[in-house]
């Protein structure tokens, strides 16, 4: 089954929590995950963030959920590295 | 080895945990705890000095009306804080909805408008009732027959006073300010307030 190694997201964010709390609640989500925030644009209520995860078989699902659950809203997936296994 | 299966309280302590910090929830509670606590402390005071300066009232009166006015200050705390701070919690997330054009009916920030409510409702209610309870403790004991030298009122007073004085310092703590002089001010608000009744009277 393929095993997806590498996102990287556009994602929209309340500025609570801050990007270091967004990366440990992502990070946490499997022991091989990595995660790498930049932060793209700021507005009076908002962020705009370029997430990438690198792991072992990155579940998309979940990321997808925790994203929702932290209050951002997941805009577009700009790269993907997947290996065939 | 890291521990992957937290504890079910565990993991409800995280989430308060996270719900205080993304509505910055600690603060308000903080100060709540303090505003009311000094509402609580002061107006048993006045009380206790009332009854003190009215002389000769019954023991058992004076508990029922200090424990009814805590109860009061209690309710008035819990339900003033809760309809305050839900509608407050309702117009900031339906503001963040609109800047982040999507519904967070799933995130921790509508969880948060369910729960800090009720949580800092509660902080709001507790800390008057707690204190004013504190301050009654002296009357109780004298009625179930504990001697107390300067006798029930006083005794009651000067823990009042002590209370008070404590709350100043904690504030004087928190501003970054000198803790005996931030004791000392809220000290001589509980003294004037003392000294009025005492004139009134």
């Amino acid at each position: 089954m393929p095993s997806v190694q590498r996102l990287v997201l556009d994602v929209l964010k309340p500025h609570q929590p801050n990007a270091l709390e967004f990366a440990r609640a992502i990070a946490a989500l499997g022991e091989s995950y990595r995660v790498d925030i930049q932060v793209i644009e700021v507005d009076e209520q908002t962020e705009t963030l370029r997430v990438a995860i690198e792991g072992d078989g990155l579940d998309f699902e979940r990321i997808s959920d925790s994203i929702s659950e932290i209050g951002a809203s997941l805009h577009s997936i700009d790269e993907v590295s997947v290996v065939g296994k | 080895m890291v521990c992957r299966n937290p504890s079910a309280a565990a993991i409800k302590l995280k989430q308060i945990k996270i719900l205080l910090e993304i509505s910055h929830s600690g603060e308000i509670m903080r100060r709540y705890f303090v505003v009311n606590g000094f509402d609580g402390a002061l107006t048993m005071l006045g009380l206790i000095m009332g009854f003190y300066v009215s002389n000769r009232v019954d023991l058992a009166v004076v508990i029922t009306t200090c424990l009814a006015t805590a109860l009061a200050l209690g309710m008035s705390g819990i339900s003033s804080a809760y309809i305050s701070e839900a509608a407050e919690r309702r117009r900031t997330l339906a503001q963040l909805e609109k800047a982040m054009v999507t519904s967070l009916d799933e995130s921790h920030h509508a969880r948060a408008v369910i729960w800090i409510p009720w949580l800092v409702a509660l902080v709001n209610g507790i800390a008057p009732l707690l204190i004013a309870l504190i301050i009654i403790a002296p009357l109780w004991l004298a009625r179930s027959g504990m001697v107390l030298a300067p006798g029930p009122l006083p005794t009651a007073m000067a823990v009042a006073l002590l209370i008070i004085f404590l709350l100043g310092v904690f504030l004087g703590r928190v501003g970054g300010t000198f803790w005996l002089w931030s004791g000392l001010q809220s000290l001589a608000v509980a003294l004037v307030t003392v000294g009025l009744i005492y004139l009134l009277a």
